[in-house]
């Protein structure tokens, strides 16, 4: 009655289905010409361009960082389309994200979430725009923030990751083509949450997401974030940027539920998934809550962050990173306190089984300034296997007598003897399996809105379903 | 209730023999303790009876009534025999983390209940149920926010594995050294849990190595075990026999 080790494989993957799009993409490969026809495509004025360009030239200076604990064939920069876009948006393409349980036909639409689904290098549409301005919020493709609200884009992009942040998020500011913008005024609890669904199609290309979300001060927003890509051979690259911006006593909710096809069980095929998140508390109690469901990519690079900078601001990261198979992950977060009397917390869930990497890799610092500030990390990892790895390297940098830093960390194994013994009382293994994952994510799951919750508790045991062995 | 005949069994991993041509009838109402050397196959057998995937029956009947209807166990997945009122109580429970006592003695419960067609227990009352079933062992309330057997001692550990037996009510309860590693007030406690769940309806197994359990739960029959067989069965006072004697003269060893 054993089941074999590791039955998961792109069948399980039901998002792996390819959408037969007619696509204008532009020719394969990188470089100044292709960063400006990118933005002269997009309309975008001189500023942006400057930026795009300026990116690109220090991405020349730089290198794919090595430190991470992930072993990657080298990615030829070269052979990626940067620009791909279905030519007409057509029914196709709206069924497409209705089979991914994202409708966006009018009568068909979430009732309580405004989604913009951006499909390969483009947003396709934008859900509940109408209600949402008549709120002031604004929420729309940051192509369109670009043509409509200059100034406010202007001001944010790039003010949180710097265009020279770190290797990919400098290609991202060179190449990147949509993503969402969200602008939530002075006082207003936005009325939907937002949500943003990523779904790269075409073959060969690449998706560099740019979101950017602001929220002024006393407003608070919960933004949701889904992705999955067709089952293909090759690789498949996914360099993100988001930003988030926090004003006084403003917060802002980021939820993710990261589903990218992963690779065959020998590891063919995937998404390289390297992202830059990070979120700027810069109001006086302004809160940054992040939560990562990462159960998805065949890499996963990927540090949501926040720079506490408000007095008394809080920062807070809840993760389950899960790998199968040949999967790596390497995430965390990092939590910089800068004001006073700043908090933070971590809460990351690593699950790792068959011969899958898990790492999380966390950074919290105290600045001189940061007197009574607090953080309190919890790193759990599960094994699932004998062959699989969790590592957990925590960083933590004090730089002022008054601060408060813990980190608790654990480690366990799900094994036979436990499903056997929950089965002897009743419980069918694929219950017993379950109830232990839940058991030991429950932290994190609890913050995500119901509905996502029970999706993400679905996807786990659906990732997870016959590797116990 | 049980029907067991000539059962022969090796365990998967080298296809050792482990059992040979065992045999025990058990009807409802009643109590019967296996004795018998270590390594003669008593927890072997409380395994099998489970359903254990590391062992294979290779000859033999197994056939357990349920309802009126009986059943050929071996056709049976581990969980659909708990359904059908099988119990085994852990010699050596496992640790679940992650997982409190409260979330798994409930759903344990209500699994079994859904699969006899009854309605499941809401959380208020199976929280009236647990803790009046936890007074009777003498378990503290805080247990039930706790990790399944974690932290627990090995006499809170067996209480436990009582306590899911009060709840689960099953019709035949394989406690497998239950007894073992208990002081002497956890040892009444445990056996105080025995004599209540009794009931003419259902049938208990005791596998243990010592007589003293047996003075407070007085069993109907007494069986030895030996090198995977029952070589001898008697009353309560096989036991006080082996007490006195040990093994060797039912099992020819140094005679």
């Amino acid at each position: 009655m054993k089941a074999e080790v590791s039955d998961f494989s792109r069948r399980d993957y039901k998002y792996g289905f390819v959408t037969p799009s007619e696509q204008e993409e532009f020719p394969r490969g990188l470089s100044e010409e292709i960063v400006a026809m990118i933005s002269e495509r997009k309309e975008e004025p001189g500023w942006l361009l400057d930026f795009r360009i300026k990116s690109y030239r220090h991405w020349l200076t730089q290198k794919q960082p090595t430190w991470a604990k992930l072993k990657i064939a080298p990615i030829d920069y070269q052979g990626i389309t940067y620009y791909s876009k279905p030519k007409v948006i057509d029914q196709e393409l709206m069924d497409a994200f209705e089979k991914l349980g994202v409708p966006l036909q009018e009568n068909k639409r979430l009732g309580n979430v405004a989604v913009d689904a951006v499909f390969d290098s483009v947003s396709i549409a934008t859900t509940h725009q109408k209600e949402l301005l008549s709120h002031g919020v604004i929420f729309c493709s940051i192509s369109e923030a670009v043509k409509h609200y200059p100034d406010l884009v202007k001001k944010y992009l790039g003010s949180v990751v710097p265009y020279s942040d770190n290797f990919f998020a400098t290609l991202n500011s060179a190449v990147f083509t949509d993503g969402s913008f969200c602008f939530i005024p002075k006082g207003v609890a936005c009325p939907f949450d937002l949500s943003t669904y990523f779904r790269i199609n075409a073959a060969k290309s690449g998706q560099f997401e740019r979101t950017l979300i602001v929220a002024e001060a006393g407003s608070s927003v919960n933004y949701l974030e889904g992705c999955t890509a067709p089952a293909r051979d090759e690789n498949q690259l996914h360099a993100a940027v988001v930003e988030l911006v926090a004003l006084d006593r403003a917060e802002i909710r980021y939820s993710t539920i990261q589903n990218w096809y992963t690779g065959d069980e020998q590891g063919v095929g995937g998404v390289y998934n390297f992202v830059t998140k990070r979120g700027k508390c810069l109001g006086y109690r302004s809160k940054i809550s992040w939560t990562q469901v990462e159960a998805g990519a065949a890499v996963t690079w990927k540090y949501p962050s926040c720079m506490l900078i408000g007095d008394e601001s809080q920062g807070q990261f809840y993760s389950v990173a899960l790998t199968n198979s040949k999967m790596q992950a390497d995430t965390g977060t990092k939590m910089i306190h800068v004001g006073k009397r700043t908090k933070s917390l971590i809460v990351a869930k690593g699950i790792s089984a068959n011969e899958a990497s898990n790492t999380y890799r966390g950074m919290v610092v105290m600045m001189p300034s940061a007197n009574g500030a607090r953080n309190f990390s919890q790193c759990d990892s599960m094994l699932i296997g004998a062959a699989c790895a969790a590592n957990t390297f925590p960083h933590i940098d004090v730089r002022n007598r008054n601060g408060t830093v813990e980190h608790e960390a654990s480690t366990c194994r799900v094994n036979e003897e436990q499903l056997l013994y929950l089965q002897t009382r009743g419980i069918s293994r694929e219950m017993a399996v379950s109830m232990i994952i839940n058991g030991f994510c429950k932290e994190v799951f609890k913050t995500l809105p119901l509905e996502f919750a029970v999706e993400a508790i679905k996807l786990i045991e659906v990732k997870l379903e016959n590797s116990v062995g | 209730m049980l029907n067991v005949n000539d059962l022969s069994l090796v365990i998967k991993e080298g296809n050792i023999p482990l059992l040979k041509k065992l045999n025990l009838d058990i009807m409802p109402g009643e109590v019967h303790a296996i004795m018998g050397t270590n390594g003669s196959g008593k927890s072997t057998f409380a395994k099998c009876l489970i359903g254990h995937p590391d062992y294979q029956v290779t000859a033999g009947v197994l056939n357990y009534t349920y309802c009126g209807e009986v059943f050929d166990l071996n056709s049976l997945e581990v969980h659909e025999r708990a359904h059908k009122g099988i119990f085994l109580a852990f010699q050596y429970p496992i640790e679940i983390p992650g997982v409190s006592n409260e979330i798994f003695l409930r759903e344990s419960v209500n699994e079994v209940r859904k699969a006899n067609g009854k309605i499941t227990l809401d959380p208020y009352d199976f929280a009236k149920l647990v803790r009046e079933k936890m007074k009777l062992l003498g378990i503290d309330e805080s247990f039930l926010q706790r990790e399944v057997n974690g932290g627990l001692s090995g006499g809170e550990k067996k209480k436990n594995e009582i306590l899911q037996m009060l709840l689960l009510e099953p019709q035949l309860a394989i406690l497998d050294e239950s007894d073992s590693g208990l002081d002497i007030d956890a040892l009444r406690m445990v056996a105080a849990g025995i004599n209540h769940f009794r009931s003419p309806e259902n049938a208990v197994i005791l596998i243990t190595h010592y007589q003293r359990l047996l003075n407070y739960v007085r069993p109907d029959f007494v069986h030895i075990m030996h090198e995977g067989a029952i070589i001898k069965s008697g009353g309560p006072e096989l036991a006080l026999q082996v007490e006195d004697a040990g093994y060797d003269w039912l099992t020819g060893v140094g005679v």
